[in-house]
């Protein structure tokens, strides 16, 4: 059965403080208007949990970027960039808030897979897996999601040739 | 469906690979404390607690389960999805879904496209819903721009209407496919061809009834054309009592009921973990729509209600998605009320291409032109991550730009792709015969799942 929703249930936004604790070792920082965090990877995990228990409940979005061709990118003092940056996207239902959380990634190492936090991370770092070749330490499938399964190389990193179809032309030797 | 033994092949087929195989093992294969992280950590609970779960049935020997593979190529899929099952008799146990037959690396494309290029491209992806696409694109290249706050009354109220319209001829297919995946049949033709005037008003104002690449960043292609509103009155007076057939041929029909009410349940805090978004999480009786929770466009300005289910079963997904063809209705009303006069576009030379007119007697209105449409615009340095509200749930577009006119990551995070992962919790438990109604009521499209 439907229920027509008049009025805001679950949504108590004006009496949540719109201000949340940093985690311990981030950087804020803001992006077009919107809340970005810097984090080491080691703290990584832990900072996904003090905002998961800070309200940010659901992992809506997990993907990652190859900065290869583009080293001197601007980042807030105290960041060292490395050439992957995985992003994740996390929203509070309950604050109508989003933040984006920023870890720098190089080139071969791994990082903690968010699993245990926030399942829906499942398919999205499988994803990342299969595009960029970053290993998630404690994922329960780390296999390719898009890719055939014995496919070479990882196709998003900037090293990876995007590939063409050669043009036929009728009745010309190929 | 075909079945698949459930010993030697598969493991000879996962061994082969250097990464690991995708397909869904047996039993014998992987840990007991493997099977019962997945629904323990969805569930909350920890692995034994899992465990203690009857409907996990960790004890099943190999000899009473079967591995069958479903799709990729069955017209119940919704495409090229292929699911793994795992059975007891009837009763699914585990199941996977398996994705990737679609993969076209439009994200990879993406990176090669300029900005006003992007469109043809997302418009592509979830193809049910082309105009959502385009409009989250445009939103996040224009924060990039820092012209988000330029964009004139008259395109945000016309974006609005294309995406309601768009709302509707999605959700008015997801009654056909819904109805014939479960044997109303003729339930197919009425969805369609509701659906088909919706699309007639498209190729109207955007010339295609698909893949319209119509809202550009910087506003739309083309104002609306002569006489829209008769045929916006029209889609509105003629669609009332087609949903009231609907009604009776479905809603209360004791078959229908039979076949949905208790199908695929799934709980709210389950939904939140698996991050599904959209009817499905809905469904569970959570009112979170980003139209009213997160605004975007003037939907402070209209009146509409947020529609929510209270079981979290196909039923309640099946009716949200009827009430919120309602709703839209509702809120083209009220643009058609409220439609302002104006700029369709904003008239930025550096983002959006001057009025044909200009080009015959301005030399510098040619130079932009050519240099709009030859390389584009530059668009700052930064990132960006903007969601709106598709009729499948949140569809999200992430853009790092490095400066130059063409996106150096273009990310779209797609709400089909998410919410396939609620497959296996939905199922567990249930009968195989109720599959094809599960996979139905996630109203899945496979060329977003695959990107």
């Amino acid at each position: 059965m439907t229920a027509v929703d008049t009025t805001s249930t679950a949504n108590t936004a004006a009496s949540v403080a719109s201000d949340f604790v940093v985690p311990a070792g981030a950087i804020a920082a803001e992006s077009c208007g919107q809340r970005v965090l810097f984090v080491e990877p080691a703290q990584y995990l832990a900072a996904i949990e003090s905002l998961y228990r800070d309200g940010f409940t659901m992992c809506v979005d997990l993907t990652a970027v190859d900065y290869l061709a583009l080293p001197g990118r601007s980042v807030p003092a105290g960041v060292v960039v490395e050439r992957f940056e995985v992003v994740v996207n996390l929203l509070s239902v309950a604050r109508r808030e989003r933040v984006r959380v920023r870890v720098q990634v190089a080139d071969g190492a791994s990082i903690a897979s968010l699993f245990d936090v926030h399942p829906s991370s499942e398919a999205m770092e499988r994803e990342v897996f299969d595009m960029f070749g970053i290993r998630f330490d404690g994922h329960p499938d780390l296999t390719r999601i898009l890719m055939p399964e014995d496919w070479d190389g990882h196709p998003l990193r900037k090293d990876y040739a995007q590939g063409r179809i050669p043009v036929q032309f009728k009745g010309a030797a190929s | 469906m075909t079945v698949v033994d459930a010993g030697a092949k598969i493991t000879s087929a996962g061994a082969a690979t250097s990464e690991g195989g995708q397909e869904l093992r047996s039993r014998s294969e992987i840990s007991q404390k493997a099977l019962m992280r997945e629904a323990g950590a969805v569930l909350r609970l920890s692995e034994s607690a899992a465990a203690a779960l009857s409907d996990v049935a960790g004890d099943v020997g190999e000899d009473q389960s079967m591995i069958i593979n479903m799709g990729p190529q069955h017209p119940s899929t919704h495409g090229v999805l292929r699911l793994m099952l795992e059975l007891q008799g009837e009763t699914v146990l585990r199941c996977k879904p398996i994705i990737g037959y679609l993969h076209t690396g439009m994200e990879k494309t993406g990176e090669s496209l300029s900005y006003l290029q992007g469109g043809t491209n997302v418009t592509r992806m979830d193809y049910l819903s082309p105009l959502n696409n385009e409009l989250v694109f445009s939103m996040a290249t224009e924060k990039l721009l820092g012209i988000d706050g330029d964009i004139p009354e008259r395109a945000q109220w016309m974006r609005m209407l294309l995406s309601e319209l768009n709302r509707m001829s999605s959700h008015l297919l997801f009654m056909a496919t819904n109805g014939m995946d479960l044997g109303a049949v003729s339930m197919m033709l009425y969805g369609w061809r509701e659906r088909e005037e919706v699309l007639r008003f498209f190729q109207k104002v955007t010339g295609l009834r698909m893949n319209h690449n119509f809202i550009r960043p910087g506003g739309l292609a083309a104002d609306l054309p002569a006489g829209w509103r008769d045929d916006v009155l029209h889609l509105l007076d003629m669609l009332p009592p087609r949903l009231a057939e609907y009604e009776v041929l479905m809603t209360g029909q004791p078959i229908w009921r039979e076949r949905l009410q208790g199908v695929g349940v799934i709980t709210q805090s389950e939904a939140l973990a698996l991050a599904a978004t959209g009817p499905i999480l809905r469904s569970t009786g959570l009112a979170w729509d980003l139209r009213r929770d997160l605004p975007y466009l003037k939907y402070n300005d209209v009146e509409f209600d947020v529609v929510v289910g209270a079981h979290g079963d196909a039923y309640d997904r099946y009716a949200i998605r009827l009430n919120e063809i309602r709703e839209s209705m509702k809120i083209v009303r009220q643009i058609l009320d409220r439609m302002p006069s104006g700029d369709y576009r904003v008239q930025n030379k550096k983002v959006t291409p001057p009025p044909r007119g200009r080009i015959d007697e301005s030399m510098e209105a040619l130079i932009h032109h050519f240099k709009i449409f030859t390389e584009g615009f530059k668009v700052p340095e930064g990132e960006v991550y903007v969601a709106i509200e598709s009729p499948r749930g949140e569809i999200g577009c992430y853009i790092a730009s490095d400066g130059s006119s063409v996106p150096y990551r273009m990310h779209v995070r797609a709400p089909s792709f998410v919410n396939v992962q609620c497959l296996p919790h939905m199922m567990r438990g249930g009968l195989v015969a109720d599959a094809v109604a599960v996979i139905s009521s996630i109203d899945p499209v496979l060329g977003e799942v695959d990107r």
